[in-house]
C-alpha cells in the first residue's frame, strides 16, 4: 500500500489526495475549484482542444487538465497571471470568428462561452472576424444549425458518434476553413438523425439548439374556436422545477397543472394515463409472441428517436418493434376519438387540439409522422420541450413556486404508478413485467423492483421466472450505441432476449435533451422522483387503473383498441 | 446500370484492403478510379464499411489530395513554388486559362478533358517552370509550348 505521500498532490498549494481520477481536471473540482472548460464531457473521448483548462505546473510547463493523467508529487496552480492571460487570448480569439448576436441568442441564458467571457472580464475583440455567413439550417423538425456561432469543440459530433452510434455530424476542411457538418453540408432533415437533440443538449453555444414551437402554441391558446389540450409526460414532473430554482428531482405536477390551465390550456391531462393503455397493449402483445415464438425478441416503439434509428439502419427489425404506438400518440387518438363523439353530441363547431409536454425533442418528429395520425391529421398537434413549458411560464410572469397545486383533469384524471415511471430507463420494462407477472402484492413488486430493472447503467439484463417453468429474459438500453451492440450480439447469437427496452438518451426521459440540463448528479435525483411517484401512487399497476378499465369498456372495446392504440 | 457499376467497383476496392478498413487508402484508390470523389460512391462507401459518410466527408476533405468535383480526363498541374514563379509560371498558367475558358473557381472544362490547377512545389525546381499531366513532367515550359502541348493531347 503507497503511503499517503505517495498519493498526493497540490492545487493551488493545497494537499489533494489522488483517488483514481482520470485526469488533472477531475481532480481539481473535486479539490472545489470551478475550472472552465469548453470541449470536456465526463462521458464523451476527451478531445483537449479548447485549452480554457490549462493549469501551470511549478517548472512553468502549462497543459490541459483535462488530458493529463495525476501524478503523486504533482503541484499546479489554476489561476496564474499566465493562465488568466492565456484564458482570455484564447476567449477573444473564439469570439472572434462567432456571431455574437446575445441578446437574440436561443442560448442567451444558459451560453458556456457568454459565461466565460463574462467570468474573464473580457471587454474587447481585438481580432477580425473572418468566416460568418449567416447561413442557418432549420430543415429538421427539432433541431436547428447555426454555424456562425460554433466554437468547434466537437461536443456535438462526439455525443452523436459515441453515443448514439448516428454520426449525422462530423468536422469538414481543416485549418481556418474547419467547420462542423453533416456531409456535403446537407441539410440535416436529409441526414440519418434521429433528432434526439443530444447534440444541442452539449453544445456550449447557441450552435445547435432546439426549435421552438412556442409561437404556434400561443396562436392556438388565444385562439376562441379552439380547444387545447395538454398531456403532460411522466419525465417532465421531475426537471420543470430545475427552471425555477426547486430541489432537483422535485415532483412540481400539481403547480404545472395549475401553471398550464393559466396559460390558457382548456383540459390539462398526464401522459401517464396512456402509458397505461401501452403497458396493456404490449404486454398483450408480447405474451402472444412469447407464446407463438414469432419476432422475438419484442422492441418497445415508445422512443421516437430509437423508432427512427431502427428504420435507417435496422429494417431487418421492424418486425420486431412494437407495433404499439407512444404513449403520446396512443392518448393523442383518445383524445381526438373523444372530442369527435363530444362535438357530435353537443352540436359544438369548435376544433380540439392536443399538445403534448415532452422532455423529448425527436417527439416533435414524431407528431408529424403520418402512421400515427388521427382521421388524417395529427393526434397529437404540437410537442413542446420541459423548457420551452419554461420559457412560457416566465413569458406569463407567473410566480411558479407560489402556485396552488391543482389535480389534472377528468375523465382521464388517474395514472398508474406504473405508468409514472415510464420516464427512466427500465420502466417501461417494470411496468410491463408488473402487468405480466400479475398481483398486485407488495412482496411481488417489491422483487421486481429488486431484480435489477433500476439504475441508469446504459445496459441491464433481467430474467424472470414465468409460469411454472419458463423464463423471460429482458435487456433494457439506453443510448443508441448501446443498442446496436446489443443487436449485434444478438444476431451473432451471443445473446438471446425475449424483450428489448430501447431509450436513447442515456438513463431515458429523464435525460431527454427537451429536459433542462442535467449533469449525472440530478439524472439520479429524477430518477428517484420518479419511484417516489411511483410509491405515492395508489394505483400501482395499470390494470387496476379504472380510467383504463372504463376505456375498454367503452371507447376501446373490441377493434377499437387496436385500431386507436397501434400504429400497424 | 452506371450506378451497379459503380457498387462492383466499390466492393472490389474495398476487398483490396485488410479487415480494418482504412479509410484513407480506400478513398486513394477510388480517386485513382474516377479521379475524383463521386458523391454516390461515398455514400454507397459509408454504407459498406459501416462508417458514417459524415465521418468520410470529413476524412475526404481534410486531405487537399482528395477531389470532391469531377476532373478532367487531362489534370494539368502548374508549378508554383518559387523557383517556378520568379521563371514565370503565372503566365504559362494564364496562357492555358485563357484558351481552355477556365479561371480560378472554374478549373475543368464542360466537355471533362482539362483540369488546370497551381501545385506549390513539385520539388523539380532545376527544371522551372515546370508543368505536369496527369504525373508526366514537361520541364522548361513557356506561355506558347504549353498551348501547343493542348493541341497535342487533344
Ligand atoms: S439530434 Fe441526435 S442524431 Fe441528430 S445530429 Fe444531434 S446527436 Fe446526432
Ligand atoms: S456546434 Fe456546438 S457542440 Fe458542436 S462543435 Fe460547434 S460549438 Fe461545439
Ligand atoms: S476542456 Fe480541456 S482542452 Fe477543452
Amino acid at each position: 500500500m503507497n503511503t499517503i505521500k505517495q498519493r498526493t498532490m497540490t492545487v493551488n498549494g493545497m494537499p489533494v489526495l489522488i483517488e483514481g481520477e482520470k485526469n488533472l481536471l477531475e481532480l481539481i473540482r473535486k479539490a472545489g475549484f470551478d475550472m472552465p472548460t469548453l470541449c470536456y464531457h465526463s462521458k464523451l473521448s476527451t478531445y483537449g482542444a479548447c485549452r480554457m483548462c490549462v493549469v501551470e505546473d511549478k517548472k512553468g510547463e502549462i497543459m490541459a487538465s483535462c488530458s493529463t493523467p495525476p501524478r503523486a508529487g504533482m503541484e499546479i496552480k489554476t489561476n496564474t497571471p499566465r493562465l488568466r492571460e492565456y484564458r482570455k487570448m484564447i476567449l477573444e480569439l473564439m469570439l472572434a470568428d462567432h456571431n455574437r448576436d446575445c441578446i437574440t441568442c436561443e442560448k442567451r441564458n444558459n451560453c458556456q462561452l457568454k459565461e466565460l467571457a463574462e467570468r474573464f472580464g473580457i471587454d474587447d475583440v481585438r481580432f477580425e472576424t473572418y468566416s460568418l455567413d449567416g447561413t442557418k439550417d432549420h430543415s429538421s423538425p427539432a433541431i436547428i444549425r447555426h454555424p456562425d456561432k460554433c466554437i468547434l469543440c466537437g461536443d456535438c459530433v462526439r455525443v452523436c458518434d459515441e453515443i448514439q452510434r448516428v454520426g449525422a455530424i462530423d468536422f469538414v476542411h481543416r485549418g481556418s476553413r474547419m467547420e462542423v457538418m453533416p456531409a456535403f453540408n446537407m441539410p440535416l432533415a436529409e441526414t440519418k438523425c434521429v433528432n434526439c437533440g443530444q447534440c444541442a443538449a452539449v453544445c456550449p453555444t447557441g450552435a445547435i439548439t432546439i426549435k421552438s414551437n412556442i409561437a404556434e402554441l400561443w396562436e392556438m391558446l388565444a385562439d376562441d374556436n379552439t380547444i387545447v389540450q395538454a398531456q403532460i409526460a411522466p419525465a417532465v414532473r421531475v426537471a420543470l422545477g430545475d427552471e425555477f430554482n426547486f430541489e432537483k428531482g422535485e415532483n412540481v405536477m400539481g403547480k404545472m397543472v395549475a401553471a398550464l390551465r393559466m396559460l390558457g390550456f382548456d383540459d390539462v391531462y398526464d401522459t401517464s394515463t396512456a402509458a397505461d393503455l401501452t403497458v396493456i397493449e404490449e404486454s398483450k402483445e408480447f405474451i402472444e409472441r412469447y407464446s407463438s415464438g414469432e419476432n422475438l425478441p419484442l422492441f418497445t416503439s415508445c422512443c421516437p428517436a430509437w423508432f427512427r434509428y431502427a428504420e435507417n439502419y435496422h429494417p431487418e427489425l421492424m418486425d420486431n418493434i412494437s407495433s404499439c404506438k407512444s404513449p403520446m400518440e396512443m392518448f393523442g387518438a383518445v383524445l381526438k376519438e373523444k372530442a369527435k363523439k363530444d362535438a357530435e353530441e353537443t352540436k359544438s363547431k369548435k376544433k380540439t387540439k392536443v399538445v403534448a409536454i415532452m422532455p423529448c425533442t425527436a417527439k416533435k418528429s414524431e407528431v408529424l409522422q403520418e402512421r400515427y395520425h388521427y382521421e388524417g391529421e395529427p393526434a397529437v398537434d404540437l410537442s413542446i420541450t420541459t423548457q420551452e413549458l419554461a420559457t412560457m411560464i416566465r413569458e406569463t410572469g407567473l410566480n411558479f413556486a407560489d402556485l396552488q397545486p391543482e389535480p389534472i383533469d377528468m375523465p382521464f384524471g388517474i395514472a398508474s404508478g406504473a405508468g409514472v415511471i415510464f420516464g427512466v430507463t427500465g420502466g417501461v420494462t417494470e411496468a410491463v413485467i408488473r402487468h405480466v407477472v400479475g398481483p398486485e402484492d407488495r412482496n411481488t413488486l417489491a422483487e421486481i423492483a429488486f431484480t435489477g430493472v433500476r439504475g441508469l447503467e446504459g445496459v441491464k439484463e433481467v430474467k424472470l421466472p414465468f409460469g411454472a417453468d419458463k423464463e423471460i429474459s429482458i435487456a433494457i438500453v439506453s443510448g443508441l450505441r448501446n443498442a446496436e451492440e446489443l443487436i449485434q450480439a444478438i444476431k451473432k447469437g451471443e445473446a438471446h432476449y425475449d424483450f428489448v427496452e430501447v431509450m436513447a438518451c442515456k438513463g431515458g426521459c429523464i435525460a431527454g435533451a427537451g429536459q433542462p440540463f442535467v449533469e449525472d448528479r440530478a439524472r439520479a435525483e429524477r430518477s428517484e422522483g420518479m419511484y417516489e411517484a411511483d410509491r405515492m401512487s395508489n394505483v400501482r399497476t395499470s390494470k387496476s387503473n379504472p380510467i383504463t378499465d372504463a376505456l375498454y369498456r367503452t371507447m376501446l372495446s373490441g377493434h377499437n383498441a387496436h385500431r386507436l392504440l397501434h400504429y400497424k | 446500370m452506371e450506378h451497379e457499376a459503380m457498387k462492383a467497383k466499390i466492393d472490389e476496392i474495398i476487398a483490396r484492403h485488410s479487415e480494418s478498413k482504412p479509410i484513407v487508402a480506400i478513398l486513394q484508390d477510388i480517386q485513382e478510379e474516377y479521379r475524383y470523389l463521386p458523391k454516390e460512391a461515398l455514400l454507397y462507401l459509408a454504407d459498406a464499411i459501416d462508417v458514417s459518410i459524415a465521418k468520410i466527408y470529413s476524412v475526404a476533405t481534410f486531405y487537399e489530395n482528395f477531389s470532391l468535383e469531377p476532373k478532367g480526363k487531362y489534370v494539368i498541374k502548374i508549378c508554383d513554388g518559387t523557383a517556378c514563379h520568379v521563371r514565370k509560371s503565372i503566365p504559362i498558367l494564364n496562357a492555358l486559362r485563357n484558351k481552355l475558358g477556365l479561371s480560378d473557381s472554374k478549373k475543368t472544362t464542360d466537355d471533362q478533358l482539362f483540369t488546370v490547377e497551381t501545385v506549390s512545389c513539385l520539388g523539380a525546381c532545376g527544371l522551372a517552370p515546370v508543368m505536369t499531366v496527369n504525373d508526366k513532367v514537361y520541364p522548361a515550359m513557356t506561355p506558347e509550348s504549353a498551348t501547343a502541348l493542348l493541341d497535342e493531347l487533344k
